[in-house]
């Protein structure tokens, strides 16, 4: 029983984390490139329990149909889900009601993800952070360049334009009361080009909150990259930790702490 | 039986997942009754200070709560919020706490405000923690103990001997875990904590507390 107490607490580099993203269609897991082209990836619930073998940081679980198809989230398959997950476990997709957010962090979600509907009602956002705290509310901020290049975020899974700066908007949002902002780089999903480190650094820029950065990672030097240069809190990816390169091979993995360790150094 | 005492306050359905999958038994619940007739309890927590000490009276639970673990000694452990909630006062609210243990809940910035410059809140992620003095409840942790952390507040302990284990956010050095004597509170969550949560729970359904002579008692006049 006696481990052995040091004399001093040593002060070890915290290691920013690094998270999966999980994309749901129905009650199955896809994956997109540039929030097309869906590929099928497998059974969440399966994945769920790799990322735990694997001692994944924190889970993104993100419905990218509920909203196009008008519907509220899958309450049933969160559930079973989040029974699996015991890491943190972070929602979005179809969020509309205060009645929603009640429900998943019942289930045992810690976080929800508010998206377009953070877009359509900033007010949305500050009573669910009112009532569940900030730290709960994530806001994700999906974002693609225009014509002229400029960047800006697009709602409804990336069908919808908006004339919205990501750094102006994630400032909002910050005040509305969001405890964490995701960047999602629409033009990188899916291309293991590496993120945008540009957007990311303009938006964490612009907030005191912690930035995650998402989208285009093809490595873990590409995680410790996003979050030296982007100025990112953490790192998140999809593609990165389902499909095998070149052919987009499904195979559920996650780095292991030393390799991460390694590269964060 | 564990009972994990629902207040309204947060996640705890990710609590009882752990305890299922673990195979311990634990049951959720408001009841006084059933509050009363406990081996254990958990007093989880997400939210607000105010929130959780108002929703703790409205409910009906404080009279209770003080009895079995003041009175009859039944090993406790707070988690986060939870955890707060043991100690006297919170710099996030104007209410007074449950004052089980003698310490403050502070923000992190409190008495750190130089180090605590260009630092994001809240402290959100995985950190290593490290034991300041042996106890059953954090023995057998696999090696380099990490645990998951969300929070902005933080618990400053006014008897070092109730520190448990202590960790480091930038440059602030904090405490992640007390104890004393049946009472214990842990800043982290270990139900989102991987293998490292897990012997935790494991350790707590065994858990005596200690008598260590310190009955928490004494701080309660």
């Amino acid at each position: 029983m006696l481990d052995a107490i040091p004399p001093t607490v040593p002060k070890r580099k915290h290691r920013p984390r690094v998270m999966p993203v999980l994309l749901l269609k129905g009650d199955l897991l896809y994956k997109t490139v540039q929030f097309k082209e869906p590929k099928y990836v497998g059974d969440p619930r399966i994945a769920v329990k790799i990322f735990n073998d694997k001692g994944a940081d924190e889970l993104v679980l993100l419905d990218i149909t509920a909203t196009n198809e008008k519907r509220s989230p899958n309450f049933k398959l969160i559930e079973e889900i989040a029974g699996e997950a015991f890491m943190p476990l972070a929602y979005g997709g179809g969020i509309r009601s205060q009645d929603d957010v009640k429900r998943i962090f019942g289930l045992g979600a810690e976080k929800v993800v508010i998206a377009t509907h953070a877009v359509e009602s900033p007010a949305f956002v500050t009573e669910a952070a009112r009532v569940h705290g900030s730290q709960s509310v994530a806001v994700c901020l999906d974002v693609k360049r225009d014509w002229l290049g400029r960047y800006r975020i697009v709602t409804h899974s990336g069908t919808r334009k908006t004339a919205l700066d990501p750094a102006a908007f994630a400032k909002q949002m910050e005040e509305a009361g969001a405890g964490e902002i995701i960047v999602n780089s629409v033009d990188r999903d899916g291309t293991f080009k590496g993120y945008d480190i540009a957007l990311t650094e303009a938006v964490a820029s612009a907030v005191n909150i912690p930035v995650i950065a998402c989208g285009g990672a093809s490595g873990v030097d590409d995680l410790a990259r996003v979050v030296k240069e982007g100025k990112a809190s953490a790192a998140a990816a999809g593609s990165l930790f389902v499909f095998q390169r070149p052919h987009r091979a499904v195979l559920v993995t996650f780095p292991d702490e030393a390799k991460l360790r390694q590269a964060f150094d | 039986m564990i009972v994990i005492v629902d207040y309204e306050m947060g996640n705890i359905g990710s609590i009882g997942n752990m305890f299922k999958r673990l195979g311990i038994p634990a049951t959720i619940s408001r009841d006084p009754g059933e509050i009363g007739k406990a081996d254990r309890l958990l007093i989880p927590g997400v939210g607000a200070f105010d929130q959780g000490m108002e929703n703790l009276e409205r409910l009906g639970l404080r009279g209770v709560l003080d009895q079995r673990v003041l009175g009859d000694g039944v090993p406790v452990l707070g988690i986060c919020l939870g955890m707060q909630l043991m100690t006297r006062s919170s710099e996030e609210g104007t209410r007074e706490g449950l004052g089980w243990i003698d310490a403050r809940t502070v923000h992190f910035r409190a008495g750190a405000e130089e180090a605590a410059k260009g630092m994001k809140f809240p402290h959100i992620g995985w950190n290593f923690v490290t034991p300041r003095k042996p106890d059953p409840l954090i023995a057998g942790l696999p090696e380099d103990p990490r645990f998951y952390f969300v929070h902005t507040y933080k618990v400053e302990c006014a008897d070092p001997g109730d520190v448990l284990m202590r960790t480091w956010y930038g440059d602030i050095e904090f405490t992640a875990a007390f104890q004393r004597a049946n009472i214990a509170g842990f800043q982290c969550h270990p139900e989102k904590s991987h293998k490292f949560g897990m012997q935790l729970f494991t350790n707590f359904a065994k858990w005596a507390g200690r008598d260590d002579g310190s009955a928490a008692v004494r701080h309660h006049a």
